[in-house]
């Protein structure tokens, strides 16, 4: 499988992760030699095999509906690189945005 | 053709993955989260037991089956209102599926119902002039447990899908699901509308309503939407799939996002949160327990009091309010009269109260009119409403030899009115009646008013 | 470490010494934290003297991968991104050792958010390995595991999701152990791919790691993978290994890019465990060859995920020049990651889009049911599987950064323990061209005593001790 370097843009803006100029072929070629290599994966026949999202069978563990102290929320915010009134500030969101 | 997706805040203490309280509607933004509904590097979901537990209870009410493997999902998009960067929420193995709602002899079929996780909120800064250039982000509502309600696009008219949202509200209520009030977001309606040729079997392209905040928002949206669509049809244009928001100011939808970006929203499962076993027992055990449903409710009430449609439909919309018919009944208050006073006063009373209060009116003590005001006076008293009647000399006077004193003395006061009665003018008598009232300041027990004036009048 | 023959201070004024003469050659650390670790071996020393209860691990000093969340202390998982982040809460595994007593000295370097095989990928410096600083010290737990092996810190915590932590122990000469999944909790540890993260210990002595993770293990209610099961990693490690089956997987002795130096001391290694009592026999693991592959979708897949709450809105570095807020997201996450995380983020968002997943994300994870399976049946026929930790010795720093596979390649003989989910021990097993080599033990899941009390068998036998 290669990847073209459309594919590579639109998995990069999935995963909002910004492009310099160049880096759509220096990521085709790349991802697709990993997927080259991964590709081998079509070889083996799990027509008939589940697949195991964990290895470890822990039942289910559910906790009990008990309210917990929440943090304060100078602690909550002060990571934060911009809060204003308690309240986390983040830049305007653009209608264009997919 | 219309398919409902409704979501409900599940009425528990602490959120659906963290311990954080539910109680968020007023506190300061930001004050009601911790480490896990803030997505904070590092930290794990664990399941709250109670909305699993809500969600099986609203889906058993459906009649829906329950899977008895489930397991949540990530879903993952980018916004500032989700935390993580991604949803927990349910994709190909919901907690229950096929179920259906009845609404009267119309049945609407429930594809799925299943769990997921709420987002924060963003409010955006600024007023319309400047416009906005940032957002303020507030996720004490980040991580509240959130049910999802799908149904099969089985409703026919903007009525049908209000009165399905009402009933969903009355089920997930009587079960204490949720508060499900719509004004507090805890109930959020998205109707999927597409319309087709009469006869056509072709489905129509479909739009998705958001934006809907209460039961008459969403009946005109869709009444709106459809109106919309099939202007659209018959004008040679075309529907295009996109979400459209509802609009209360402009009574009316607009275009928010064409599905024509369709996000690709990579569901995998959630490594973080073992797969759930619902075991045969234990929803077996549950479908014991739940309470009478909205439709049982309404039957039983037909059936079992005699009451008119009206009375039941009015009886049953909030279950406090059957419950205190039935208590008034079983305290001894005659069914009709029960559900009179009831949908025509909304009392406060309790029914023991209620009942007896009822009693007085019955046996003539005191009359309609005295009844209503011993209802506020008892109400804003809280006194019994025997003592209220007593207390204020409220007691119609029935005692015939006192009130044949007044008739006596209306007669003569009034010869005209009397003269005109016995001459066959039979719309006399009220007149004469109205002066009895009048005479005893409305304590008249007016039936035997009438009797002895026709008595004295015909002598 | 059960000796008490010094105060906590004195230790640690020790390790101190240690670090100041060694860091500047190794770059172990990417913080210190001498304050709190000297507030800690004061604390430490007062339980000593009758305040309070001592534990095994009381008054010990520690290195911490960055990875692990340590309350109010920078924690940054080897990330540009994490620069200032000091979490408000704690790992669960750090909450455990704090205590009992142990002493913080600082966070140490790792490949950025774990993600490597050298320590090369941290954003901050690379990592160099004690026994030869122009060599890699392995990855991505390069920082604890140098730490350790240069005499800084008398124990460390690691992060192995694909070898992390046996493939640096390996390459620095020290032990290092995966323990089951599920073993520990992972509350508190910055996630690289959630289904495969386990946290462990590196020491030098095989009985430190059993006494570390004896602390550290266990259920805890803030993670639904914990396990709630005994936790019993000492009764039985003194047992050796007569009557003991031990699998050699052909398929492991032969993988690719094997070293003949490393499978040289590897199989001196195996015959000392026979001299030492045990039964060798042949054991297959026919879905070897597609392990790297299935490892190479999940971990990606699960880390694209996992690292989508870097956004720059609630912690973190975040790009101010931007405009908007789609161009903060790119921005942000463009610089604030390092190359190889976004490879994976991209390679690992592609696997799980539309279209792809069934050929990529699911039929990796059904691969892994095969892998799993392989070891169940191999595991009916011995008690524990031995091989190389790591196919090579420690590698020149640079030597295999222009290519992802073969840097990945590091990783074959490890990482079908975090997709079956196994315990795993590396011990030192000699050299090969003067540098450390490795033996892997993996043992059936749970079975962590097992793995313990084989790599303990070794460790008496090749020293006589
Ligand atoms: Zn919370």
């Amino acid at each position: 499988m290669t990847l073209t370097r459309d594919e590579v843009r639109h998995v990069a803006m999935l995963a909002r992760l910004g492009l310099e100029p160049g880096e759509e072929d220096f990521y085709a070629e790349q991802l697709s030699a990993i997927l080259a290599h991964i590709d081998r994966l079509r070889e083996v026949d799990t027509d008939a095999i589940e697949p195991t999202a964990q290895v470890v069978q822990v039942g289910s563990r559910l906790r009990e509906d008990l309210p917990e102290p929440s943090l304060p929320q100078e602690r909550a915010l002060t990571n934060a690189p911009e809060t204003k009134d308690g309240f986390f500030v983040v830049k305007a969101i653009q209608e264009s945005e997919p | 053709m219309i398919g409902m997706e409704v979501h409900a805040q599940l009425s528990t203490r602490s959120k659906m993955f963290c311990g954080c309280t539910t109680d968020y509607i007023g506190a300061p933004p930001n004050s009601t989260v911790c480490e896990v509904c803030l997505g904070m590097p590092g930290v794990l979901p664990v399941a709250n037991a109670r909305a699993v537990e809500q969600v099986v209870r609203t889906a058993l009410a459906l009649e829906c089956e329950i899977s008895r493997h489930t397991k949540f999902d990530r879903k993952n998009y980018f916004y500032p209102d989700l935390p993580k960067g991604y949803q927990i929420s349910q994709y190909d193995m919901p907690m229950a599926r096929s179920g259906r709602l009845s609404l009267g002899d119309r049945e609407i079929r429930i594809t799925r119902v299943h769990l997921e996780e709420d987002t924060g909120r963003l409010l955006h800064a600024g007023d319309a002039l400047e416009t906005a250039s940032e957002s303020l982000v507030d996720l004490n509502r980040s991580g509240m447990p959130l049910m999802e309600i799908v149904s099969e696009p089985d409703l026919r008219s903007a009525e049908e899908a209000r009165d399905y949202a009402v009933e969903l509200r009355g089920i997930l209520r009587a079960v204490g699901a949720s508060e499900a009030d719509m004004e507090k977001g805890q109930l959020r309606a998205e109707a999927n509308v597409s319309v087709r040729p009469r006869g056509s079997q072709e489905l129509g392209v479909k739009t998705e309503l958001k934006n809907i905040n209460s039961f008459r928002a969403l009946y005109r949206a869709v009444a709106y939407e459809i109106e919309r669509q099939v202007r659209e049809l018959e004008g040679g244009g075309r529907v295009v799939q996109e979400t459209r928001g509802w609009s209360e100011s402009e009574q009316r939808t607009f275009s928010q996002r064409s599905k024509e970006f369709a996000q690709d929203y990579r569901y995998f499962p959630e490594p973080d949160l073992p797969p759930l076993e619902l075991r045969p027992d234990w929803v077996a055990q549950l479908r014991a327990s739940l309470p009478e449903l909205p439709g049982e409710l309404r039957g039983r009430l037909a059936e079992q009091y005699a009451l008119s449609k009206f009375d039941v439909e009015q009886l049953s919309q909030e279950s406090a309010t059957a419950r205190l018919f039935e208590q008034t009944v079983a305290a001894g208050a005659p069914p009709k009269q029960a559900a009179n006073w009831i949908i025509g006063n909304a009392p406060t009373l309790d029914a023991q109260r209620l009942a007896e209060l009822i009693g007085l009116v019955v046996a003539g003590t005191i009359n309609r009119e005295q009844g209503v005001r011993v209802l506020e006076e008892a109400q804003a008293s809280g006194r019994a409403p025997g003592e209220v009647v007593r207390e204020q000399g409220l007691a119609q006077v029935s005692d015939e030899a006192q009130l044949g004193l007044v008739v006596e003395q209306v007669i003569a006061e009034n010869p005209r009115a009397a003269a005109d009665f016995r001459s066959g003018k039979q719309q006399a008598l009220g007149a004469l009646l109205a002066r009895v009232k009048e005479a005893t300041g409305g304590s008249a027990n007016m039936r035997l008013a009438a009797q002895l004036l026709r008595h004295r009048l015909i002598q | 470490m059960k000796r008490r023959e010094l105060s906590a201070v004195e230790l640690l004024e020790d390790c101190l010494g240690v670090i100041e003469r060694e860091e500047p050659r190794i770059h172990a650390f990417v913080r210190l934290s001498e304050e709190l670790a000297r507030a800690q071996a004061e604390e430490a020393d007062r339980r000593f003297s009758g305040d309070g209860q001592v534990g095994p691990l009381t008054g010990i000093p520690v290195a911490i991968k960055d990875v692990l969340c340590v309350e109010n202390v920078e924690t940054t998982a080897g990330s540009q991104i994490l620069r200032g982040f000091r979490p408000p809460y704690e790992s669960t595994a750090v909450a455990r050792l704090r205590a009992q007593g142990a002493v913080f000295l600082g966070m140490t370097n790792c490949d950025e958010f774990a993600m490597g095989s050298s320590t090369e990928n941290s954003g901050y410096f690379p990592t160099r390995n004690p026994h030869d600083p122009s060599r890699v010290p392995g990855g991505s737990s390069g920082g604890s595991a140098a730490a350790v092996a240069a005499g800084e810190a008398v124990f460390g915590l690691g992060t192995d999701t694909g070898g992390s932590i046996r493939q640096p122990a390996a390459l620095c000469g020290v032990v290092g152990m995966k323990p089951t999944y599920g073993r520990v909790s992972r509350y508190g540890l910055i996630a690289f791919a959630s289904s495969l993260d386990q946290i462990g210990p590196f020491t030098r002595m095989v009985g430190d790691a059993a006494l570390v993770l004896q602390a550290i293990a266990g259920w805890d209610r803030r993670d639904a993978t914990s396990v709630d099961r005994p936790v019993d990693m000492l009764s039985s490690l003194e047992r050796g290994v007569e009557g003991l089956r031990l699998g050699l997987p052909r398929e492991y002795f032969e993988a690719e890019g094997m070293e003949p130096g490393v499978r040289a001391a590897v199989e001196r290694a195996v015959l000392t465990l026979e001299r030492a009592g045990a039964e060798l026999v042949d054991v297959r693991l026919p879905h070897t060859d597609y392990g790297l592959a299935a490892y190479y979708i999940i971990a990606p897949a699960e880390a694209s995920s996992n690292l989508a709450r870097f956004d720059g809105v609630r912690y973190g570095a975040r790009a101010e020049s931007a405009g908007n807020l789609l161009e903060t997201y790119l921005q942000t996450r463009r610089g604030g990651f390092g190359p190889e995380v976004r490879r994976r983020i991209m390679l690992g968002t592609y696997a799980l889009s539309a279209g792809y997943y069934d050929a990529y994300y699911l039929k990796a994870q059904k691969v892994r049911t095969l892998i799993a399976q392989d070891f169940e049946r191999a595991f009916e026929s011995c008690d524990a599987i031995v091989s190389a930790t790591s196919p090579v010795v420690a590698f020149p720093i640079g030597a295999k950064v222009a290519d992802p596979l073969a840097m990945y390649v590091c990783d074959v003989l490890t990482l079908g323990g975090n997709l079956a989910a196994l315990p795993g021990v590396s011990i030192p097993c000699g050299t090969s061209e003067g540098l450390p080599v490795g033996l892997q033990v993996l043992a059936p899941q749970w079975a962590d005593g097992m793995a313990l009390r084989v790599a303990r068998a070794y460790e008496a036998a090749s020293n006589g001790s």
